[in-house]
């Protein structure tokens, strides 16, 4: 396969949940690359995390569209809600808090992402519903 | 058997279409009523999702928004049978905004089973890559070209041009490479068509593949769009067993094969040289022109890189002709815009018109002025990297040229409303911080002039030597401009300086005692 170091950092965070430092010397085994190129690949992309995260990532959109409907408020809110800011995970292990720019999602505004669900339109409590129902199935 | 259509796009999965799906086939099931749920595209109207429609006699009779709490109700108001109800909007076809609507690109999106490749078939779908099957490459690059297509991206560069250099470069590899990474705030019509009528890219990219003797392509999508992901996966699976994609398509001599590679979450990215880098497995750094793409692209082969909707407008200029795409729009803007109402406004939604329309007109005719009911005070066009426009120029036509003159950009057709309570300065600090969080760190302006400008932004709006700041703001803007690798670094004045000449009222310092001390 051509090009196959995003494919697999890919197939390692969708299994495993994220890309461990371990693993670079069999990754640029496998494909001829130098550790420092796994590295700077992996660190060069926000998508990849070098280490596990919560059970669910909640990610909130900071963009133009949204921030024109009041994400500024909604992540200071969630932010003080989960008691973390972004790229921590809350002391239970459940929510990993990531900013993201742009879910698509921009003719309904403010928007989140639970794992890989979208939601549109949100506040306060909505989001703290939408946590509420993955931290209780 | 009743057909009910219920949407599965993202925005209406986002306000909960999955849910009134379920709801709608748990009720007619309870009471014992045989219906066919079809999880049909949007129609585009995002404000009145989810968007629940009706197979009558008459045509599809619209039911919006439906949550499933008013399902029950529904079956109880016979709506089956296109019975009234408050929710009822009447025939689909007839609601105004979308009957003023041009809609080309998005013909079929909100109408068809995204993944049916029979429902595709038989609205129209295919037929321009028969006609281009039938074609000389120079006749199809010649059609493509005469259609007048500019790159919806946002850069604007001929599709036509663009696939003859291709054509005329000698090689034994040739890729299309489309560019689904739609980083832009404002944004949805790339994933509107991947999750709404793929089947559209995938002949897009096709036609472009027999038109420049490519034999491979690739789809970069953005790691965001998990359910495009799915879904242009399922439509590929459908294509090859059709023997439109792989080995001897419909029959002829071409090859072509597809596969999807997903992006890491840098907007950067979305930059050509930059995501054939990413393709290839690296830091996605820009790369310095010439070599073009064209020429050497990805793995050093010669490349078309399009963007998502230029490749999905391919199929109905093979279909209907260069001319019939060539009589919409207006001086050298050719065809259709697929336009996104983004942002504080009341009716968001997808709105397809030929070039010329104006600002005023889609944001108070489609989009009904701001959610909030407050006045637009600004609008932003073109994503992160697009002009802030005033009031005052609402009524510019949509237009590559006539945004030129106003310095400002049309982009890849994205409009985000601001209402009055925007702070402007604080919109050009963002757009300092979104290009130092996603510069690829391989030229100065780009890597350091961010963040000094963030930091400018502060000292002015904090009142420290006011108006020399202004002036070293202006000087690091051009520096930017001028100075950049590539559009992130080199566009990122555009939002910065228009916010200031057009809302200079808002970089005034924001204390009291700060504003004494300006002389």
């Amino acid at each position: 396969m051509h090009g196959a170091l995003l494919p697999l950092l890919h197939a390692s965070q969708d299994d495993i949940g994220y890309v461990p430092e371990e693993s670079y010397p069999f990754i640029s085994k496998a494909l001829a690359l130098s550790i420092a190129e796994v590295h700077g690949v992996v660190t060069f992309y926000h998508h990849f995390r070098t280490h596990p995260a919560g059970k669910h990532i909640l990610q909130i959109c900071r963009a133009e569209s949204c921030q024109a409907m009041g994400s500024e408020k909604l992540e200071a809110d969630v932010k003080a809600q989960l008691g973390v800011d972004y790229h921590q995970t809350t002391a239970d292990g459940e929510i990993t808090l990531l900013p993201v720019y742009c879910l698509g999602n921009c003719a309904c505004s403010p928007a989140v992402m639970m794992d890989e669900e979208v939601y549109g339109r949100m506040n306060q409590q909505k989001v703290a519903e939408l946590i509420s129902e993955v931290k209780h199935g | 058997m009743v057909k009910v259509y219920v949407p599965r796009d993202s925005t209406a999965l986002s306000l909960g279409a999955g849910q009134t799906a379920k709801a709608i086939q748990a009720e007619a099931d309870k009471r014992g009523i045989q219906i066919e749920l079809v999880r049909n595209g949007s129609r585009g109207l995002f404000w009145l999702e989810p968007f629940v429609e009706v197979e009558t006699e008459q045509g599809r009779v619209a039911y919006a928004p439906v949550e499933s709490k008013d399902v029950v109700d529904l079956f109880d108001a016979d709506f089956l049978q296109g019975g009234s109800h408050a929710l009822n909007l009447g025939l689909t076809e007839e609601i105004e905004w979308l009957k003023k609507q041009q809609r080309l690109t998005f013909a079929r999106v909100g109408i068809i089973d995204p993944v049916s490749l029979e429902d595709y078939i038989a609205h129209d779908g295919y037929n321009g890559l028969k006609n281009a099957l039938k074609m000389t490459s120079a006749e199809i690059v010649k059609t493509v070209t005469d259609s007048g297509l500019r790159g919806r991206g946002g850069a604007a560069f001929p599709t036509g041009i663009k696939w003859n250099t291709v054509l005329n470069a000698p090689a034994e590899q040739k890729y299309i490479v489309c560019n689904a990474d739609e980083g832009d705030s404002g944004t949805y019509s790339d994933r509107m068509i991947m999750e709404d009528d793929p089947f559209v890219l995938i002949e897009g990219m096709t036609i472009a593949a027999v038109a420049v003797g490519a034999t491979q392509g690739y789809i970069y999508l953005r790691s965001e769009y998990p359910h495009a992901l799915k879904t242009l996966n399922e439509a590929i699976v459908k294509a090859e067993a059709a023997g439109y994609l792989g080995d001897k398509i419909c029959g002829s001599s071409h090859t072509f094969k597809l596969e999807v590679r997903r992006a890491a979450g840098a907007y950067v990215c979305g930059e050509e040289t930059s995501l054939l880098e990413s393709l290839e497995g690296k830091r996605g750094l820009v790369r310095f022109k010439p070599p073009l793409p064209a020429i050497e692209g990805l793995f050093g082969k010669p490349t078309v890189v399009n963007n998502v909707i230029s490749l999905a407008t391919v199929p109905i200029i093979l279909d209907k002709g260069a001319q019939f795409y060539a009589d919409y729009g207006m001086g050298r803007s050719r065809g259709t815009l697929p336009i996104q109402l983004a942002g504080n406004i009341k009716q968001g939604g997808l709105v397809e018109l030929a070039f010329g329309a104006t600002l005023r007109e889609l944001l108070y005719e489609f989009g009904g002025g701001s959610a909030t009911g407050k006045p637009i005070r600004a609008v932003q066009v073109g994503g992160p990297l697009g002009a802030f426009l005033p009031e005052s120029q609402f009524d510019t036509p949509l237009d590559y040229e006539e945004f030129g003159k106003i310095w400002a950009v049309l982009g890849h057709g994205g409009i985000v409303a601001f209402d009055d309570t925007v702070d402007m300065s604080k919109m050009a600090r963002y757009a300092f911080e979104f290009c130092a969080i996603e510069s690829c760190g391989k030229c100065t302006p780009c890597r350091i002039g961010s963040t000094r400008g963030v930091e400018l932004v502060d000292k002015i709006t904090s009142g420290k030597e006011h108006i020399k700041n202004i002036q070293v703001l202006r000087d690091l803007s051009d520096t930017m401009l001028n100075g950049s690798l590539c559009a992130l670094g080199g566009m990122t004045p555009y939002p910065v300086l228009s916010a200031l000449n057009h809302f200079a009222e808002d970089f005034k310092p924001k204390d009291v005692n700060a504003k004494k001390a300006v002389v």
